[in-house]
């Protein structure tokens, strides 16, 4: 948190960085001390403080100075350790500096009286001109924040547990300390340090807090973690539970609440972040991070009673493996299935009732929507992996035989067909009175719908397998080589783009923005009208998947498994999916639900908004072609040979 | 009688004197600017157009904000392609250092944004560019945050940057100054988000527009150029609406001029630049208890 138009603040984050940077401007014109930096008077290995503590080395950089590994020499014969807090006054005026002086020492006589294994022991302090020192027992360990960005994955649930309980227990102590309770005020990973044993130890402690009170207008507690009345001056034992809560949250998610906006935690649900969660802890970390301090747990004793009723239902002590909720899995009944000769890779398309769908068995089916009985089948030469286009009676569709074949959708007779040089694999794009069309001979064919003959072609670098995609009068399409092309009516190009590998995926988009994927593991936005890179998002693996947009999202499937959901404006993930194995063909939206396959075999169910799976249908192969939805209900095919139509 | 509009707007703008003493009923002031408001002029080359204005304010003695403005036209056979950067920076901190910082701010954003399109733009243009704009952006701002830790640690500003290639927009925004598309019908549509305690808390529904108003912390910024180890501009694309005027200004601007009358200010005036004005004189009418920087830029044609 920063506050506009205050005085130079020594205490906030940005004081942290000047120390890091090691780059001191003339701060204070006020100092008449004539020593400028903390960081020129940080002090040296081997020189020796208070005729006692021998410094070692820095270890930490905190808010107020630098916090140093000593040596005390009370103890000439054994090696101990000590941590060395400096904390320095910078108050201009020396009445106020006094105050904090005598603030300071009050807290440490305080902090010196706290007997806790949670807590560091605090052996000495002092104060020499304008330092103050804090001599506390040294702790081996790591701190959590660095625990977390340093482990691959998701900390185990058990493990974080274990350390939220101790957290609870220790500010459960402070709380109910007498006179008057302790508030930590800084709860976050980084001020808990994790022993050699595995315990936690608050470091950091609201001690140096004192320090803080000079500046005006400081806002005191650690950006993210702070609970919403922290930012009002008002800290509770219930600021210290919401802090927690986050914490925790941050240990369990792996996502920094530092970069995220404030109080978001509930726009981030632990489980869909971390499915293996168990929804008891969910609940209570939930609880913690209530915005109203009312609704939180009153005392750290209360969560702490939670936490430990969940480590002996799921956790520490007994682990059920407890499913993540009631997913149906081929509970589901298709309407009807209808098996071809060979599999299916491709994408059907319904017209007037019926469905017509193309399989490697070279056949041009239709069937009857509604029951899936046979109406025709119309053999070409080659494999059929497209989709075919509907347009005036008449259904396209290309084959590997080399020709785009022309059937009346009623008969199945052909009207008339187009020869390419190589096989046809991209599907066919009708727009303006022609049909346009890649094939493997490299050329974008643009045919005369009423004679079937060619307006023009356009030569490309490769095979082109994308679906051409108009907008605007002009055609979109990639090629196998990475080339993407706009082209005009006339067959004129507009400009080009180089993705580094394959364009397979067909284009979507509007007139702001258009989106293809590439087996250079990239989804792309590009500028229509002039092909300038807008953003990239980065996928695990390969994607020849064509993305679909709804709202503001994104979505497309890729060669790691998963469906990805991504922000249009800003190319922000917002959620993605893990399947079992390559998702090769591309999601489609019906209602409120995401309908995609999976070379895993089944066709998925999830709600697009947020990613959550609704039903998965299992079939005996591959599914690597796209679903169509109407009228309520799924048609999709599968390399198990069968045509599969379920309710939506 | 559309030619006969335009020559009226014509004349207007060049002789109003003639039509005041005329002795054929003139238009009235408000007759003329239905008119003018309806009329959408047509420009055959689309560019951009813009202007900016700056005031220290009425209360401050020192200005802290920055604010820059780049438009380039390039047209010819091969094509057209209008560009342009408009950024607004709103420094904060202790002694001189915000200004420090917003100027840092402006300058390494452009420097970089500038370097990055310099040989795609001016040299016969071979290829697409490899990185996208919203990588531009996010590499800009990242050394702007380097730039001031280096040049005034300690300090920060907002940042509110409008790239505009073609009729593309892509912004990056940190802090409280904003962005705004306003429309001749009298619409204005906010396109960025502070990032604001007040905002977060409005956002949450825990505080009322009112309660906002009067929120004790209202300066409070959750993100900031310059300050904090990592820093996460929102950045993203929007498509330049046509007609509309994009305006980024500070919160010496927003926060003391009621929506309306900024939209009031600029659409009753002739033109960017009395907009700029209009708006400047607003502010400090208001009191002008911050300091106020606006940029104004509309893409015709």
């Amino acid at each position: 948190m920063v506050v506009k138009q205050s005085t130079a603040n020594y205490n906030s984050p940005n004081w942290r960085n000047a120390l890091e940077t090691r780059i001191f401007p003339d701060l204070s014109d006020d100092d008449e001390g004539g020593e400028r930096s903390p960081v020129q008077r940080q002090l040296q290995a081997g020189a020796k403080l208070a005729n006692r503590y021998s410094i070692q080395e820095v270890v930490g950089l905190g808010g107020m100075g630098s916090v140093y590994r000593a040596r005390d020499m009370h103890f000439p014969n054994v090696t101990k350790l000590v941590a060395v807090k400096e904390m320095i006054n910078t108050a201009p005026d020396p009445l106020v500096r006094e105050t904090i002086v005598q603030n300071f020492e009050r807290e440490a006589n305080l902090l010196a009286t706290l007997t806790h294994p949670a807590i560091p022991r605090i052996y000495d302090y002092f104060s020499l001109e304008s330092r103050s020192y804090l001599v506390l027992e040294f702790i081996h360990g790591k701190d959590m924040e660095g625990i977390i960005s340093d482990t691959n994955g998701f900390l185990p649930e058990t493990q974080v547990l274990t350390w939220a309980m101790e957290l609870c227990d220790v500010l459960d102590f402070l709380h109910k300390h007498k006179p008057d309770a302790i508030i930590f005020r800084d709860m976050k990973p980084s001020n808990v340090m994790i022993n050699s044993n595995g315990d936690v130890i608050l470091i950091d402690f609201g001690i140096a807090k004192v320090f803080q009170s000079g500046s005006k207008g400081t806002m005191i507690g650690t950006e993210g973690y702070s609970p919403p009345e922290q930012y009002r001056g008002e800290a509770t034992p219930m600021a210290d539970i919401y802090a927690l809560g986050a914490t925790i949250h941050h240990a369990l998610t792996r996502r920094d609440p530092r970069l995220e906006p404030p109080f978001s935690f509930s726009e981030r649900p632990l489980r869909r972040i971390n499915p293996s969660i168990s929804p008891e802890l969910e609940i209570i970390v939930n609880r913690a991070l209530e915005y109203d301090p009312a609704s939180r747990f009153q005392t750290a004793a209360e969560m702490r009673d939670a936490l430990v009723s969940v480590a002996r239902k799921t956790g520490v002590l007994v682990r059920t493996g407890s499913p993540t909720g009631p997913i149906k899995t081929n509970g589901i009944k298709p309407l009807w299935s209808f098996k071809c000769e060979d599999e299916i890779r491709g994408t059907p398309s319904i017209s007037q009732g019926s469905l017509f769908i193309g399989a490697y068995d070279n056949n041009l089916y239709a069937l009857d929507a509604a029951e899936g009985k046979f109406q025709w089948k119309y053999p070409t030469d080659g494999g059929i992996v497209s989709r075919p286009a509907l347009m005036d009676g008449n259904v396209y569709i290309g084959s590997e035989d080399k020709r785009l074949h022309v059937v009346s959708a009623r008969s199945g007779k052909v009207v008339w067909t187009y020869y390419t040089d190589a096989p046809i694999r991209s599907s066919p794009r009708i727009a303006e009175g022609h049909v346009f069309i890649g094939s493997d001979d490299s050329y974008l064919h643009a045919i005369n719908l009423a004679t079937g003959r060619k307006a023009w072609s356009f030569e490309s670098a490769d095979a082109i397998r994308s679906t051409p995609f108009v907008l605007n009068d002009i055609v979109y399409f990639g090629c196998e080589s990475g080339e993407y092309y706009a082209v005009n009516f006339r067959g004129e190009l507009k400009w080009r783009f180089r993705a580094k590998r394959s364009v397979t995926s067909s284009t979507v988009g509007h007139g702001q923005s258009i989106f293809f994927s590439s087996v250079d593991s990239t989804l792309y936005a590009l500028d229509p009208s002039n092909g300038w890179l807008l953003w990239k998002f980065r996928l695990g693996k390969a994607s020849i998947s064509t993305p679909c947009i709804a709202d503001d999202l994104i979505f497309v499937g890729a060669a790691d498994g998963f469906i990805y959901a991504v922000e249009a404006r800003t190319s922000k993930e917002a959620w993605r999916f893990r399947t079992e194995h390559q998702v090769n063909g591309s999601p489609v939206i019906y209602k409120d639900s995401l309908y995609c396959g999976s070379v895993d075999g089944s066709l998925y169910c999830l709600e697009y908004r947020t990613g959550r799976l609704r039903w998965k249908f299992g079939t005996e192969g591959a599914i690597t072609g796209t679903p169509l939805v109407y009228d309520d209900i799924i048609y999709f095919g599968s390399t198990d040979h069968q045509v599969y139509a379920l309710l939506a | 009688m559309d030619k006969f509009f335009r020559w009226l707007f014509g004349k207007r703008s060049t002789a109003t004197k003639t039509i005041d003493t005329a002795n054929t009923a003139p238009l009235t002031e408000e007759q003329l600017k239905s008119i003018v408001g309806n009329q959408n002029p047509h420009f055959d080359l689309q560019q951009l157009i813009s202007a900016s204005g700056q005031s220290v304010g009425k209360q401050r003695e020192l200005n802290e904000d920055s604010l820059l403005a780049l438009t380039a036209t390039m047209a010819g056979n091969s094509g057209n392609l209008p560009f342009g950067l408009y950024i607004v920076a709103d420094g904060m901190g202790g002694h001189q250092f915000g200004e420090v910082a917003s100027n840092a701010a402006i300058r390494t954003v452009a420097g970089y944004i500038l370097r990055k399109f310099h040989s795609h733009l001016f040299q016969i243009k071979t290829d697409t560019m490899d990185e996208s704009f919203q990588e531009i952006m996010q590499a800009a701002v990242s050394e702007a945050q380097r730039a001031i830790q280096r040049e005034a640690p300690g300090s920060g500003t907002t940042l509110t940057a409008a790239l505009v290639v073609g009729q593309q927009i892509t912004v990056a925004h940190v802090g409280d100054s904003r962005a705004y598309f306003v429309y001749p019908d009298g619409r204005i549509e906010p396109i960025t988000r502070d990032h604001s305690l007040v905002q977060r808390l409005q956002e949450l529904g825990h505080i009322t527009q009112e309660e906002a108003e009067n929120y004790p912390h209202r300066n409070v910024l959750y993100r900031a150029l310059g300050q904090g180890e990592i820093l996460e501009p929102d950045i993203f694309n929007v498509g330049f609406p046509q007609p509309a005027i994009l305006m980024l200004c500070s919160d010496g601007l927003w926060g003391v001029v009621a929506e309306q009358d900024l939209v009031k200010s600029i659409n009753e005036a002739p033109n960017l630049q009395r907009a700029c004005q209009n708006l400047v004189t607003a502010a400090n009418i208001a009191g002008g208890p911050d300091n106020i920087s606006v940029v104004l830029t509309q893409l015709i044609g």
